[in-house]
């Protein structure tokens, strides 16, 4: 199903005309009224007629978070701030937030990539839409609810937390599509067998889940225990919040929304643009934005892109599930590890949950990687033999998936703490 | 005879142990026979109490790892050389015993044990223990 055909089916050409003309815009614009932007370039010796071709972009220089906190709070906004109708905020994990503006035509394309989402996702008028992402200065709330408004669903705007609240609501309102974190709908699975009910006792047909990196091994759990079709999206308040990129039924990659934001993908230590297949960071400028457009964002995203059509018969670019962040990357005794993939390793094994933590230490100058693990009820063993052959089998796993030794330490079911929101799954002691 | 065993997971860390045991508390169960296993992150208790079942859904319920076994619970008597001469039968027949420990119910010419063996079944036979008609689960106390 698609809810914006003539887009989401045009041709490679006419896109390309479509987003060329939208990029000069957008570059013209940003030149006359954001003084960073302008300072930028004229430093690059650019002028905004030297940017006339999708091939030009690469000349721009990227901008980054820093530039966003340095720029706080309005110093990137492309509008007087009385176009500005609405202000949303990253948590700022490392210093002050960061600040994103809409104007009114902002908010309008917003709910439009979001009706798109939720469209291929399998929404239509008749659908019950939980949003039981946060809804406040995080984009993940009012994103979805917005694009489901649009697509003239019921909305039920539940925020996340009181989980079993959120079943009830679930089972007595007849949800048909759950939106939030892909480690909240895992968390909801297990409340939901905890409370004696069964995905049958729900309407639950599908689920829109972003906002963090997730596996195709923690998807296939949450298809199977809430038997519903789980859905990747992606976004970033940065560009605009949830609404970005999302997969079609196919579940093969998420199609970017290019008509409005335009991708790269760039290897993060050079900036050099790398084709399509080749893994690297996600760079994305906006182009239709009003309030805050972006140039040339880095993302920190690692993924792939392919122009390959998808048999769901949209032609928008697709990326690949995002394959972790530039950023979240630990380097453990040199060797890159990605929590995503101790997650890969846990479900592969089939016996173990997907409930895990990582914990980095230093001990006479040397990386020790400690993965907790909760004990399931199908591995627990009266015999502590068992049990240590569980913990050396998972070490033996994880071993040879990181390249790097891990210790396996069990522990008590439900014991790591469960996020409501993004899951904490590294907790780094090192003092770097 | 047979009996159900309950085993739960503990985290080697302070208070998982006074965890476990104010839920009995709160039931209103007894123990009558408990070992724990220990490694160093990690340990085993393993329990014997009058209503298994009911025990099983409790520490569920309060977001335990929970395990219900059978075991050989088993008679002998409380002189030297009493469990010997029940262990060498069992070995005669060549089962191998996992692990074994004693009630806590005092008795006055019997001890009581329990033991993991690899095959339960002929264990219970060799040893000849069968529950006594009629006395049901509770015949150990």
């Amino acid at each position: 199903m698609f809810w914006n055909k003539p887009i989401e089916t045009m041709n490679r050409a006419e896109l390309s005309a479509v987003q060329s003309t939208r990029l000069r815009d957008t570059i013209d614009r940003v030149y006359r009224q954001v003084p960073f932007f302008r300072s930028r370039m004229q430093a690059a010796g650019l002028l905004p007629e030297d940017i006339a071709s999708l091939e030009d972009l690469a000349r721009l220089p990227f901008t980054t978070k820093q530039d966003m906190r340095d720029n706080y709070p309005y110093g990137l906004f492309a509008v007087p701030l009385a176009e500005i109708v609405r202000i949303h905020a990253s948590s700022g994990t490392t210093g002050k937030p960061t600040v994103v503006g809409y104007t009114k035509r902002d908010i309008g394309i917003w709910s439009e990539v979001m009706a798109r989402t939720l469209t291929a996702a399998g929404a239509n008028r008749q659908s019950f839409i939980q949003v039981a992402y946060g809804y406040g200065l995080f984009t993940g709330g009012l994103g979805v609810h917005y694009g489901a408004e649009l697509v003239g669903a019921s909305v039920i705007p539940v925020s996340s937390g009181n989980t079993a609240r959120q079943i009830m609501l679930m089972k007595d309102f007849g949800t048909t599509l759950l939106a939030c974190t892909p480690s909240y709908a895992l968390y909801i699975a297990e409340t939901l067998a905890e409370m004696g009910l069964e995905p049958k006792d729900l309407s639950l047909r599908a689920g829109v889940f972003g906002a963090e990196p997730w596996s195709e091994r923690m998807r296939k759990e949450i298809e199977a225990r809430l038997s519903i079709k789980a859905i990747d999206i992606y976004g970033l308040s940065e560009i605009i919040g949830p609404g970005v990129a999302s997969e079609c039924g196919c579940q093969d990659g998420l199609h970017i929304n290019e008509d409005h934001f335009y991708p790269e993908i760039i290897n993060p230590q050079t900036g050099q643009t790398l084709p399509d297949g080749e893994k690297g960071e996600l760079v994305l400028t906006t182009i239709t934005k009003e309030g805050m457009p972006m140039i040339r964002y880095r993302t920190r995203d690692l993924t792939v892109l392919t122009h390959k059509q998808c048999d769901c018969g949209r032609t928008l670019v697709r990326m690949g599930k995002v394959l972790g962040r530039s950023d979240d990357m630990l380097i453990i005794r040199g060797v890159n590890v990605f929590p995503s993939q101790v997650e890969t390793v846990l479900l592969g094994l089939g016996e173990t949950s997907p409930h895990y933590q990582l914990i980095v230490d230093r001990e006479d100058n040397l990386d020790k990687l400690t993965v907790l693990v909760e004990v399931t009820e199908a591995m627990f063993s009266d015999e502590v033999r068992r049990l240590e052959t569980l913990e050396h089998k998972i070490e033996a796993a994880l071993g040879s998936v990181l390249g790097v030794t891990a210790q396996v330490r069990l522990v008590g079911p439900k014991s790591i703490e469960r996020s409501e929101g993004k899951a904490k799954r590294v907790i780094d002691n090192r003092k770097l | 005879m047979i009996i159900k065993q309950i085993s739960v997971f503990l985290e080697n860390k302070p208070g998982t142990l006074a965890e476990v045991l104010s839920v009995l508390d709160r039931h209103n169960i007894n123990l009558r026979a408990m070992s724990v296993a220990d490694t160093a992150d990690f340990g085993i208790l393993r329990l014997v109490v009058n209503e298994p079942d009911i025990v099983e859904q409790a520490l569920k319920g309060a977001s335990l790892a929970v395990k219900t076994t059978p075991v050989l619970a088993m008679k002998v008597s409380d002189k030297p050389g009493g469990l010997l001469a029940e262990v060498k039968k069992l070995t005669a027949a060549g089962i191998n015993i996992e692990y074994v420990y004693a009630f806590a119910a005092p008795a006055a010419d019997e001890a009581r044990v329990v033991l993991k063996v690899d095959d339960l079944d002929a264990a219970e036979k060799i040893l000849n223990d069968k529950a006594d008609g009629g006395e049901g689960p509770n015949f150990y106390w």
